[in-house]
């Protein structure tokens, strides 16, 4: 199972493993991550699965499609890396992945 | 004081549906929501997005479910009290009595929350500073124009409010547009607009930029904006105006002593009850094992709540459970013509 490793915004480490198929928000949720709260529950309707991803990652994701984009742009402090994690699903070639929260959803 | 069988909190399609399913079985209902229209998520969040799951309706959107759930309680009917938010819960004897903040207050023996993820607020700027100058240079909504006239203005976001808002303002005022990209989301014909006007020098558009900075201790006299080299510019402003959509928040019903795990909260799945007597939870807002957060959950949800409700409304009376094809009292109260 693909291990992904969420980093707090103070640096704080949490590696879990995510079953295949499954977001990186889903993953949060069901491993008790702090940091994601995913309101909407995954309709990419809320940016509060908001993470950021450290640039050997993020060029390994597929490009947020505009949607994505629209709605990062309602997100706490956006950057060039930002990522909805509930539009990131998990496949073997992530395992390893970093993704970092920020300091709060909202 | 209102008097009824149930208030719903909530005017969601999971509330909607709700009054529809009080309606069929007799019971009178109340609605209470924040926003200023009924629709909730599916309104304020996604009302052109389609939905394809809502049974034999192969796509509609939020809007159009909205309106479809409008139609089917017309009978019934019901009272809405929007813009506003149930502040505080008591009981007294059997009964619940609600209080909004806008001062209107209900009594029933059944609350029924549709809650969703609680109510929406405007998501405010991430500077602490921001808070200082909120309501007086800093706005997230306009709800007077005139206080802007000829003045400096910094619209903030790349959605249809900040375009619109711009496009309306630069009409009067020196607007400056500050969004974190290059691209703005909006409808071609806003956006070929606004191109316009920053050719004409009305709209002064600054991309990608985001706020760093908020000057002026006791007023707001500019601010600095920085790209995400480093790169910083001042600009000097009368007011802010904001817009990053919308956050729903829990809000009061954390305080009224119910179970709440993650936001949601616990409910027995034979009546839709809560750990308090009388107070239902349906829609997103309610948690039990294989829960889905789906709108069909939600109406299976409401058809449940609303025959639990009876029980405590009709003390006297046996529910008898009847189908909408064949019951003359259902039609009586569809108002059908005979």
């Amino acid at each position: 199972m693909p291990k992904i490793t969420y980093i707090s915004h103070e640096g704080k480490k949490n590696t879990v493993e995510v079953p295949l198929g499954l977001t990186v928000m889903e993953g949060a949720l069901q491993n008790n991550i702090q940091g994601i709260d995913a309101d909407c529950g995954g309709s990419m309707a809320c940016a509060t699965c908001h993470v950021y991803v450290p640039e050997n990652w993020f060029n390994k994701l597929e490009k947020a499609p505009d949607a994505e984009q629209d709605m990062i742009d309602m997100a706490y402090e956006p950057k060039k890396n930002s990522r909805l994690s509930c539009q990131i699903i998990v496949t073997d070639i992530l395992d390893g992945l970093e993704v970092v929260t920020p300091i709060k959803q909202t | 004081m209102i008097k009824t069988d149930v208030i719903i909190i909530g005017a969601g399609p999971t509330g909607l549906f709700a009054v529809h399913q009080l309606g069929i079985i007799g019971l009178k209902c109340e609605v209470v929501d924040n926003l200023d229209r009924p629709g909730g998520q599916c309104i304020e969040l996604y009302p052109d997005k389609p939905i394809y799951d809502i049974p034999a309706i192969p796509e509609c959107t939020g809007e159009g479910l909205t309106n479809g759930l409008l139609k089917q309680i017309e009978p019934f009917k019901p009272n809405f009290h929007l813009g506003q938010r149930v502040e505080e819960i008591k009981k007294e004897n059997d009964l619940w009595i609600l209080k909004t903040n806008k001062g209107n207050i209900f009594s029933a023996p059944n609350i029924i929350i549709a809650g969703g993820v609680g109510s929406f607020e405007p998501r405010k700027l991430s500077l602490k500073e921001a808070e200082k100058f909120e309501g007086t240079q800093i706005f997230y909504s306009v709800t007077n124009k005139a206080l802007f006239k000829d003045k400096k203005i910094c619209i903030f976001g790349g959605g249809d409010s900040a375009l619109d808002w711009a496009l309306e303002l630069s009409k009067s005022n020196e607007i400056t547009l500050i969004h974190r990209r290059n691209e703005f989301r909006g409808a071609i014909h806003t956006l070929n607009e606004i191109r316009k006007k920053e050719k004409e020098g009305k709209i002064i558009i600054k991309t990608p930029y985001s706020l760093k900075n908020i000057e002026g201790s006791q007023t707001m006299t500019g601010i600095e904006i920085e790209q995400e080299d480093g790169k910083i510019e001042k600009i000097k402003i009368d007011y802010i105006l904001s817009f990053f959509g919308l956050i729903m928040k829990l809000g009061p019903i954390a305080d009224w002593g119910l179970n709440i795990s993650n936001k949601t909260i616990p409910v027995n799945t034979e009546t839709f009850q809560t750990n308090k007597e009388g107070i239902f939870a349906i829609g997103d807002i309610c948690t039990y094992p294989g829960k889905l957060k789906l709108i069909l959950s939600g109406f299976h949800e409401a058809a449940l709540a609303a025959r639990a409700c009876f029980k405590k409304a009709r003390p006297n009376d046996t529910y008898r459970f009847e189908f909408t094809t064949a019951s003359k009292s259902i039609h009586d109260r569809l108002g059908l013509k005979k």
